[in-house]
This record gives C-alpha cells, sequence and structure tokens, in this order.
C-alpha cells in the first residue's frame, strides 16, 4: 500500500524568519511537527573567554554585543554588576537616567519585535509604523552617545555624560506621541480575526513548564508566572518607581501579544514618573581610575526586554575578571521551544519564535 | 481576409500590449500604494517617481544568470512557468472592455477578443489550468521549500475554485447566459449591476478569488516568512518573471470577472436612470478632479502640506470638470462616444479592485494551512451554494427569466 514518510527540513540559518541565524531542524508530517531541534552557535563568538582578557572597563563594549538590540540593559547589568562587587554607591540622577535609558530600550526592542512578528504572520505595514517610531528611539539615544545600536553608554559608577539639554523634553514629546501610535498597532492587530486565529491557543506554555524549562521575561509572564526581577529584586533605584506587570492567563502567543504591549504602556508609565522626579546632581560616582575590584564573585540581574538577564563575575583583584558568565535569556527560552512547537502546523513556528522573542547575539554569545 | 486574420490580429496585439504594459506598472503601482499607506518612499530612482522602474527590473530580470538546481527535472522545470503564465493571458481573450464595436473603414472592429456563449466557463477551466504550473513547478524543483508551497497551493486552488464556481452560478441565472457581453446587458436590461441581487455572490466570488491568485491574506504557497518563497525558491530571472506575471495577470482578471459579472463592466453607474446621463461622459468630470488631485497630492509632497492640495486640487477639478459639462464647452459634454466611456468605466472599476487587493495586502496577516481550509470548506462553499439555491427560489416565485 502507500509508504508515508516524515520529512526532514532545515530552517535556517539563513532563512527570513529565524530573526538571526537560529537553524531549526524540523520533523514534518505533512505540515504538521513531530519534533523540533534547534540548533544554536552560529554566531558565537567567545564573548565569556574574551572577557577574561579584557580589563573591567573594556568589557562594556563587548556587552553591547550580546543582545545587540537591547544593548543598554546589557550595560546596565553589566555596570550594575561590577558596582556591586565593590560597592560603589551610584549617585541618584545616574540611576534616573539608567532607568530612563532601559525603558526606552525596552520600547525600542518591543518595538522591532512587534514589527518582525507581525511581518512573520504576513502582516506588512505594522512593521514600517513600529519602525518609524524606534527610529524616534534610536534619534534620541544617538544624541545622547553617539551610537544608534551599540551604546556603550554607561561607565562603572554611572554614565560617562549626563544627556544633552533639552534631550528630556524630546523624550516627553515622544511620550506624548507615542501612545497614539500604539492604538495604531493595537488597531490592525488586537482585534484582527486572522491575527488572532494566528496566535490565540498556538505555543502553550504552562506555567509549571515555563518554570520548569527556566523561561524568564514576557514568555513567562504570558504563562501567568508572576516574576519581574524589576519589581523582585530592584535595581538601579526601580524600587521607587510605580507600575504593574502584566500577566497572561493561558501561555500562548496571543498573550505573549498581549504582555508585551502592556508592558510598552507600562514603560511610558516609568518614564513618565522618571522625568517628573528627574534629581539633581553628580551622575558618576568617585571611582578609581584603575579599576580593581576585590576578590570575590557576584551575580547580578536585571529585566532585559527578553527576560531575567544575569552577569556572574569571578574577580581575583586584579584588573580583569578571572571568570565572566552571562545568563542569556534568549538562550533559556530557545530551550522551550520545541516544547511549545510540538504537534503543532508548520506556520505556527514562525509565530511561536516571534514571539519568544530570541536574539542570536544573546542565544549564541 | 480582413475579417478573419487582420481584424483578430489586431485585437490581440492592442489586448497583449495593453495588458502587458498594464501587468508591467501594476506592480509599480502597488509598490507606490503600498508604500503610501506604510509611510515610505516607493521607488524613485530610475526615472521621475521611479516611473522607469518596472522597465529597468524587467531588464534585470532578462539578462539575469538563468540557474537550474542540480537534479532538477529541467524539462518540467522550463516548461511550468510557461504553464503558468499561458492560460492566465489566454483568458484575457474573453473579457470585453467596452460595448460598442468601434467602425473603421466599415469593419467593426469589437473591443474584445472573442464573444463566446461560454465565456464564465471558460475562464474558471482556463484559470484552473495555471495550477498545473505551480505543481510542475514546486515538484521539478527537488527542493522541499518548493515542494510544500506546491502542496499547499494546489490543495487551496482547487478546494477555492468550488466556491468560485458556484458564486459565478448565480450571475449566469440571472443573465440566462454564460457569455461576458450577455451578462452586462442583461445588467443592463435589469436597470442595476448584479452586485445587488447577487451580493453573498459577489462576496464568495471575491474572498474566493482572492484566494485562487495566492494574494494576502491567502498568500500561503509564497509564504515567505515560513517556506522561503514557496514554489518558486528555485527560479530566477526570466522564468521567476513569467510566475510573477502570471499573478498579475490573475490579479487583473479576477478584478475584471468581478466588474463584467456583478459591477456591470463597462455601463455607467445606474445605466437606465436618465437623470444620471452626465455620467456617460464621466471622465469629463473625473478626469480634472484626478488630474487635479494629483497634482494638488504632488505639490503637497514638494511643500510638505499634509494632504490639504491635494482635496482643493480636486475639487477644483471638480469644478472645472463641471463647469466643462455644464457649459457644454466645445460640444464635449452632449459628445456621445461609447467605446471611450464604456472603456473609462471599466477600468475605474477594475482599477478599483486592484486597488482592493494591494489594500488587503497592506492591511491583514496570513491565514493560516488549516484555518484557510476551514474557511473555504465550512464557509464559502455552504454559502455560495445556499445563494445559488435562494437565486433560483427568488427567480421561480416570481415566474422565472431576468431579476
Amino acid at each position: 500500500m502507500f509508504r508515508t514518510e516524515e520529512m526532514e527540513i532545515n530552517m535556517g540559518p539563513q532563512h527570513p524568519s529565524t530573526h538571526g541565524v537560529l537553524r531549526l531542524v524540523l520533523q514534518l508530517d505533512g505540515e504538521e511537527i513531530r519534533a523540533m531541534r534547534p540548533v544554536i552557535g552560529y554566531l558565537h563568538r567567545g564573548v565569556e573567554k574574551l572577557c577574561e582578557h579584557r580589563t573591567f572597563p573594556m568589557i562594556e563594549p563587548l556587552t553591547d554585543r550580546l543582545d545587540y538590540v537591547a544593548a543598554i540593559s546589557e550595560n546596565l547589568g553589566y555596570c550594575g554588576a561590577v558596582e556591586r562587587l565593590m560597592g560603589v554607591q551610584v549617585p541618584p540622577r545616574a540611576q534616573y537616567i539608567r532607568v530612563v535609558l532601559a525603558e526606552l530600550q525596552r520600547l525600542a526592542s518591543h518595538l522591532l519585535w512587534l514589527g518582525t512578528h507581525a511581518l512573520d504572520l504576513g502582516a506588512m505595514t505594522v512593521f514600517f509604523y513600529t519602525f518609524r517610531e524606534r527610529e524616534i528611539i534610536l534619534d534620541l539615544f544617538e544624541s545622547f552617545c553617539g551610537a544608534r545600536l551599540t551604546y556603550n553608554s554607561m561607565r562603572i559608577g554611572g554614565l560617562y555624560e549626563d544627556v544633552p539639554r533639552g534631550w528630556f523634553d524630546r523624550v516627553r514629546h515622544f511620550l506624548k506621541i507615542f501612545p497614539g501610535r500604539m492604538q495604531e498597532y493595537e488597531d490592525l492587530l488586537t482585534v484582527n480575526r486572522i491575527f488572532v486565529g494566528r496566535t490565540k491557543g498556538v505555543g502553550l506554555l504552562s506555567a509549571a513548564d515555563a518554570v520548569a524549562w527556566g523561561v524568564s521575561g514576557p514568555p513567562l509572564r504570558a504563562s501567568g508566572v508572576n516574576y519581574d526581577v524589576r519589581k523582585a529584586i530592584p535595581y538601579s533605584s526601580y524600587e521607587e518607581f510605580e507600575f504593574d506587570v502584566p500577566l497572561g492567563a493561558n501561555g500562548d502567543t496571543y498573550d505573549r501579544y498581549l504582555v508585551r504591549m502592556e508592558e510598552m504602556r507600562q514603560s511610558c508609565r516609568i518614564l513618565r514618573q522618571a522625568l517628573d522626579r528627574m534629581p539633581d546632581g553628580e551622575v558618576r560616582a568617585k571611582v578609581p581610575k584603575y579599576i580593581k575590584p576585590p576578590a570575590g564573585e557576584v551575580y547580578h540581574v536585571v529585566e532585559s526586554p527578553r527576560g531575567e538577564q544575569g552577569f556572574y563575575i569571578v574577580a581575583t583583584g586584579g584588573e580583569m575578571p578571572y571568570r565572566m558568565r552571562f545568563r542569556a535569556p534568549s538562550f533559556v527560552n530557545t530551550q522551550a521551544l520545541p516544547l511549545m512547537c510540538r504537534g503543532r502546523l508548520m506556520a505556527d513556528v514562525v509565530a511561536i519564535i516571534g514571539s519568544i522573542d530570541i536574539v542570536l547575539g544573546d542565544c549564541d554569545r | 481576409m480582413i475579417r478573419w486574420l487582420v481584424i483578430p490580429g489586431i485585437q490581440i496585439a492592442v489586448l497583449l500590449g495593453v495588458a502587458l504594459l498594464f501587468i508591467l506598472y501594476l506592480q509599480l503601482i502597488e509598490r507606490k500604494i503600498l508604500a503610501f499607506m506604510q509611510v515610505r518612499l516607493a521607488p524613485r530612482r530610475v526615472g521621475w517617481h521611479g516611473i522607469l522602474q518596472p522597465i529597468a527590473d524587467t531588464i534585470k530580470l532578462m539578462i539575469k544568470e538563468d540557474t537550474v538546481p542540480a537534479r532538477a527535472d529541467r524539462f518540467l522545470f522550463t516548461l511550468a512557468p510557461i504553464v503558468t503564465v499561458a492560460p492566465a493571458l489566454l483568458a484575457l481573450a474573453v473579457i470585453p472592455v467596452a460595448g460598442e464595436p468601434i467602425h473603421v473603414w466599415g469593419y467593426a472592429i469589437t473591443p474584445w477578443v472573442a464573444d463566446l456563449n461560454i465565456a464564465l466557463i471558460f475562464l474558471l477551466a482556463i484559470s484552473s489550468l495555471g495550477i498545473y504550473g505551480i505543481i510542475l513547478g514546486g515538484w521539478s524543483s527537488n527542493s522541499k521549500y518548493s515542494l510544500l508551497g506546491a502542496l499547499r497551493s494546489s490543495a487551496q486552488m482547487i478546494s477555492y475554485e468550488v466556491p468560485l464556481g458556484f458564486a459565478l452560478i448565480g450571475v449566469m441565472m440571472l443573465a440566462g447566459s454564460a457569455s461576458m457581453v450577455q451578462i452586462v446587458e442583461a445588467q443592463k436590461a435589469a436597470g442595476w449591476w448584479f452586485v445587488f441581487p447577487q451580493v453573498i455572490g459577489f462576496f464568495c466570488y471575491f474572498v474566493s478569488a482572492v484566494a485562487e491568485t495566492n494574494r494576502i491574506p491567502f498568500d500561503l504557497p509564497e509564504a515567505e516568512s515560513e517556506l522561503v518563497a514557496g514554489f518558486h525558491t528555485e527560479y530566477s530571472g526570466m522564468k521567476f518573471a513569467l510566475f510573477f506575471m502570471a499573478e498579475y495577470t490573475n490579479m487583473v482578471i479576477v478584478s475584471c470577472i468581478v466588474t463584467l459579472a456583478f459591477f456591470g463592466g463597462w455601463l455607467r453607474p445606474f445605466p437606465n436612470v436618465a437623470a444620471f446621463d452626465w455620467l456617460e461622459n464621466g471622465w469629463l468630470f473625473l478626469a480634472p478632479l484626478v488630474i487635479g488631485g494629483f497634482a494638488g497630492w504632488l505639490l503637497d509632497r514638494r511643500f510638505g502640506s499634509g494632504l490639504r492640495l491635494m482635496f482643493s486640487g480636486g475639487v477644483l477639478g471638480a469644478l472645472v470638470g463641471l463647469g466643462l459639462g455644464a457649459g457644454d464647452v466645445g460640444g464635449l459634454a452632449s459628445m456621445r462616444v461609447p467605446q471611450l466611456s464604456g472603456a473609462f468605466w471599466f477600468a475605474t472599476k477594475v482599477m478599483f479592485f486592484i486597488f482592493m487587493y494591494i489594500w488587503f495586502r497592506g492591511t491583514y496577516p496570513r491565514y493560516r494551512y488549516d484555518q484557510l481550509m476551514n474557511l473555504g470548506w465550512k464557509w464559502l462553499i455552504p454559502l455560495s451554494i445556499a445563494n445559488v439555491l435562494a437565486t433560483g427560489l427568488v427567480m421561480l416565485l416570481r415566474g422565472g427569466g431576468g431579476a
């Protein structure tokens, strides 16, 4: 009689919707996915090893290149780790400006996610709309530190410089126009029957599975687990801000979409508070010219747009770390991908990859 | 000799020339409209506002290396694009553009190549043939992505052929004919476009037709985010261009069929109401409006004044048009050129539906395979069959014939 075989198909590393150089080996039965094996490492640069041969200030540019979509969060996490190791108290103004930068970065990163996620599902226009707003944020970053992607904007102990004159007004202007722009994306997606059909119930991840796999960030919260590093282990004076942690109920792609959309609104809320209460003063603590943290270990986590971003440093009292280790949220979240994709259709894979929002620079390090 | 050879030759040459040029420029139109929706600029390097871009693209595709993948079936690989594009072009033959023939030296040149009495059925039959090209192309490429795309495509097109046919049956019943010319004449006799009695039929037809032409939101066969480019992943150069051309030709044909079967073809709106006779020369009124609006829009782009100048230009143009009509300058308004006004109304309606296509592309995400099948089999097919039954019932109760 007839004999049917499973087809093995190779998606990536050069594929339009694997968001970088992720490679997926799919076992297909028709269009249904029997098994999936993510293959990573195409962007491995050995950053952790490189760090062992750099002085502490020289490591910061390397952290830019981990999660290149949210370089500020990496800077913030790394500087925070070294500051904790050295016991440096960052001046309040620097802490607040760091929060402003980090939340703008979260907006920029989520806008990139929204655009590409919608593009993967075939909705072309949202991509151009989100990039229009992301451009404003990148212009803000450019006028702050001169770079648009890899900022290297912070220094151990604070910031390199205060923000330029009128910069906060520009942020305020952005905050004024942004809610209207968000409404445009929502009009195109949130109640769009096709979009809801493509995302609702797709890529289910239960709370127990999410915790078991160590998933963090919006995918974890979409599964209903209330864990946000900004609330759980506040850093850079996040405890002084009032914001909600949006939670999902079902842990599907649609919930992850809703959670990120709400996170953008909450980021705007944090930004407004930070701008209203911006303290005066120095932006950099007194730190020695040669940074030699005392011998010891430190593990510092921040909430990057992708999840819990951890920095583990072993110092021996010298100018360079003995060992660096990054907890990359993309790497951990990718592990849950086969679980979410099993039994789904091929078209769901791109929806699910889009919804966990991984960056391969972060994943492969 | 002249009647059997020269006149059809002229007709075919004009039809192919106009159609191919339009299809060539359709992609520029699409890019411009999409760009307008997506706050960006469309091509504007080649020629004024990118007006020569399609020609540059064509030249590029023609001189590109024509690769055939190793272990592909060379014969079928070459045949597939031809099989796809030929039926699409063939279907143009039965599309009438206007109602009246043009008389030259005593010969009547009809604005259609052939007025078959089975034109609608011919169109359905011929458009089904295009699937063969897609299946052959996908299979012969020897690539998994192509194969998946081709499988999707064939399943989709076969599923949607059914509601497509049923949706048109209602129109054929009302018109009592399957000839395109007869259908439009029947709409003239009935005094209204068939979209009014056949609104469900129109809905079913248009949705299925978008699916049939593999456009967003039904463009699964070439879903670039999943299947790279679907059935034409391995194609390049002119072979790819033929697939591309077939897709756009099909878009034009579908818009033509919608216009002819549901929107009165070359008839003006309210074809039998004398009060709207001035619409017969609608181009007299609309042309200044469009030109004024377009000029205003260009000035807007130049001076960054939003869309204010576009609206004022349009209003000004409309007034000029009305003045021309009311004042009957040079006898323009009372001039009756049915071929010209027919072609004008036909082109306007076709352009509207093509715009709808592009609008969909700017708005919707893509359906998933199983959702697409659900929509087709669970909604469109029952709906279109119910429409046929309801049409029959109404005609029976009314005592048959016409609407």
